[in-house]
């Protein structure tokens, strides 16, 4: 399809379905209309041309749909007709749906929505990315790797989710926004790393999550542009990015940070993330995202590897212990301890998570004592490591890498 | 995460589904077969629905197995299974599931676990993370 069809179809996907939301409340038909609205302007818009307003057009083919849909529903219910047919579409469309703020409005009220707590994590993905993304099903299904027919069951399923949880297209109670918006914004983390892991072969499409977490973080940026932590995520989703180039090698194999051809990032991402953290750091309540998004732009300020500024560094991991404590924020935090203080420091802090059930078997852990004994000198225990961490993960590349290791090693 | 679930089983004679064919099965009520049926037609819809289940084939009769093995460049084939056991891989499925909890839950409610055993492994994935 035309890239600038595409483009539009897929920016108008959640202001239709917020302007059949406001005439229908039932989410799961709208949703449905709403897709095949998409889908026929895909088809018939690159061959036709583009309607005048295509905003209009597509509410009034999905609305068309929806009467229809509905009315097979109720047929099937054997309850009597009496859904209203032929609403004139300009009536379905807020006022000034084209140019104002409210359509932008909706789109964030959409995203509320979908990532309702009441919700799991895989549901409000799939709905986030259908509803608000303007993907459809097999697309979805070609960037998840699994047949369109499961991912068809997985939409099925989330949106009887929306219906059980009581979930509406209106905006949170005020009390309930902050923590809201928090699971937006985790939704589109968990959407970015989707793409962001894919390294190459058969999931190189898989890429296209990690432009549409981008693209939709930026949507709501746009709209919250006083939220720290929502420009931290798009710094962070940024500075992240701009690393893929230098990332894998040519044969698909993982390069680690510090071997990474920095002249290969990607300037005008990092460019773009530095100056938004920077902004934001200095105006914002500091939160999780930006403290990532912080030490993602010191990497990038770090000409080569070894100007990386790793003091600094440390007192963000801290920081971050304190504001969102995780395992993988202790892994972290371990490395750069120890480009500070030496490998036996950081190994230190490991003793932790070796010694919980729960993260003791994490090959991430293994390959982070691996790295850390490999500077402290003990070639034999830090092979072994790379060898473990080898057994537990379940990554072609990174098994890859950490045999390559443990054989460098073994030499 | 996505899972093999592979259905080990030592059926009196080869027939889907594997677990009705096996002898504790042979010797139960009719009922309890029926009840057993139910169950494991009840899972596959569970799993269906959920968006979980990705695939599954139910596989021949062992005697049909044909091994190949090629020695000094001179490819031989033989009847028969490469291991030699009592308990044959009689068909698998590939879930994809949030954790190893959630597919070990599906592997234990597949009825054929009760007579030889079901193994869940996990499916290599061809994405990795910066180290």
């Amino acid at each position: 399809m035309d890239g600038r069809v595409e483009d539009l179809l897929r920016r108008s996907a959640p202001r239709v379905l917020a302007a059949l939301l406001r005439r229908y409340r039932n989410f799961e038909t709208a949703e449905d209309a709403v897709q095949e609205a998409l889908l026929a302007a895909a088809t018939q818009w690159p061959r036709d041309g583009v309607p005048d307003s295509p905003l209009n057009w597509l509410v009034t083919v999905a609305s068309r749909r929806m009467t229809d849909l509905l009315r097979s529903e109720l047929a099937s219910r054997r309850r009597e007709d009496r859904i209203a047919a032929g609403i004139p579409a300009d009536a379905l469309v807020a006022p000034a749906a084209d140019a104002g703020t409210s359509g932008e409005d909706d789109t964030l009220t959409l995203l509320l929505l979908c990532c309702h707590p009441g919700l799991t994590p895989s549901s409000q993905i799939v709905l986030t990315l259908r509803a608000v993304g303007g993907l459809t099903t097999a697309e979805i299904a070609h960037a998840f790797l699994v047949p369109e027919k499961t991912m068809a069951q997985r939409v099925t399923r989330a949106k009887q989710r929306v219906k059980a949880a009581g979930a509406r297209f209106e905006p949170p109670p005020e009390a309930d926004r902050a923590e809201r918006l928090r699971s937006v914004l985790h939704v589109l983390y968990l959407i970015f790393n989707e793409g962001y892991t894919a390294s190459s072969g058969p999931e190189l499409h898989r890429a296209e999550l990690t432009a549409e977490a981008i693209r939709l973080t930026r949507t709501v940026h746009a709209l919250l542009p006083g939220d720290g932590e929502v420009a931290g995520l798009l710094a962070l989703m940024l500075l992240t990015d701009a690393r893929r180039p230098a990332r894998t090698g040519p044969e698909g194999d993982l390069v680690p940070l510090v071997d990474q051809d920095r002249g290969r990032w990607h300037r005008e991402s990092l460019d773009e993330g530095i100056a938004l953290i920077t902004r934001t750091l200095a105006t914002a309540r500091i939160g999780p995202y930006q403290v990532q998004a912080a030490i993602a732009a010191v990497h990038a300020e770090a000409a080569r590897a070894e100007d990386t500024d790793w003091t600094q560094i440390v007192g963000l991991y801290q920081l971050l212990e304190r504001l969102d404590p995780s395992p993988m924020v202790t892994l972290n935090h371990a490395v750069a301890v120890a480009m500070v203080h030496g490998p036996r420091a950081g190994l230190a802090l490991l003793d932790p998570l070796a010694a919980d059930d729960r993260t003791a078997r994490h090959h991430r852990l293994h390959a982070v004592r691996a790295h850390l004994l490999e500077q402290a000198g003990e070639r034999d225990a830090a092979e072994q490591e790379y060898r473990s961490a080898a057994r537990l993960t379940t990554s072609l590349p990174e098994q890859r890498y950490l045999h390559a290791r443990a054989d460098g090693l073994a030499r | 995460m996505k899972y093999l679930i592979m259905i080990y089983s030592n059926p009196k004679s080869w027939g889907h589904p594997i677990f009705l064919r096996t002898p504790e099965a042979l010797a139960m009520s009719g009922e309890a077969r029926e009840e057993m049926g139910r169950e494991f037609g009840e899972l596959l819809r569970e799993i269906t629905e959920s968006g979980e289940l990705v695939g599954g084939e139910a596989l021949a009769d062992p005697a049909q197995v044909r091994t190949v093995r090629v020695r000094d460049g001179v490819p031989a084939a033989t009847d028969g299974p490469y291991l030699e056991s009592k308990e044959h891989l009689a068909g698998y499925f590939v879930v994809d599931c949030e954790s190893v909890e959630r597919a070990t839950e599906i592997a234990g409610r597949f009825p054929d676990a009760r007579f030889a055993a079901v193994e869940v492994r996990p499916i290599m994935g061809t994405s990795g993370q910066e180290m």
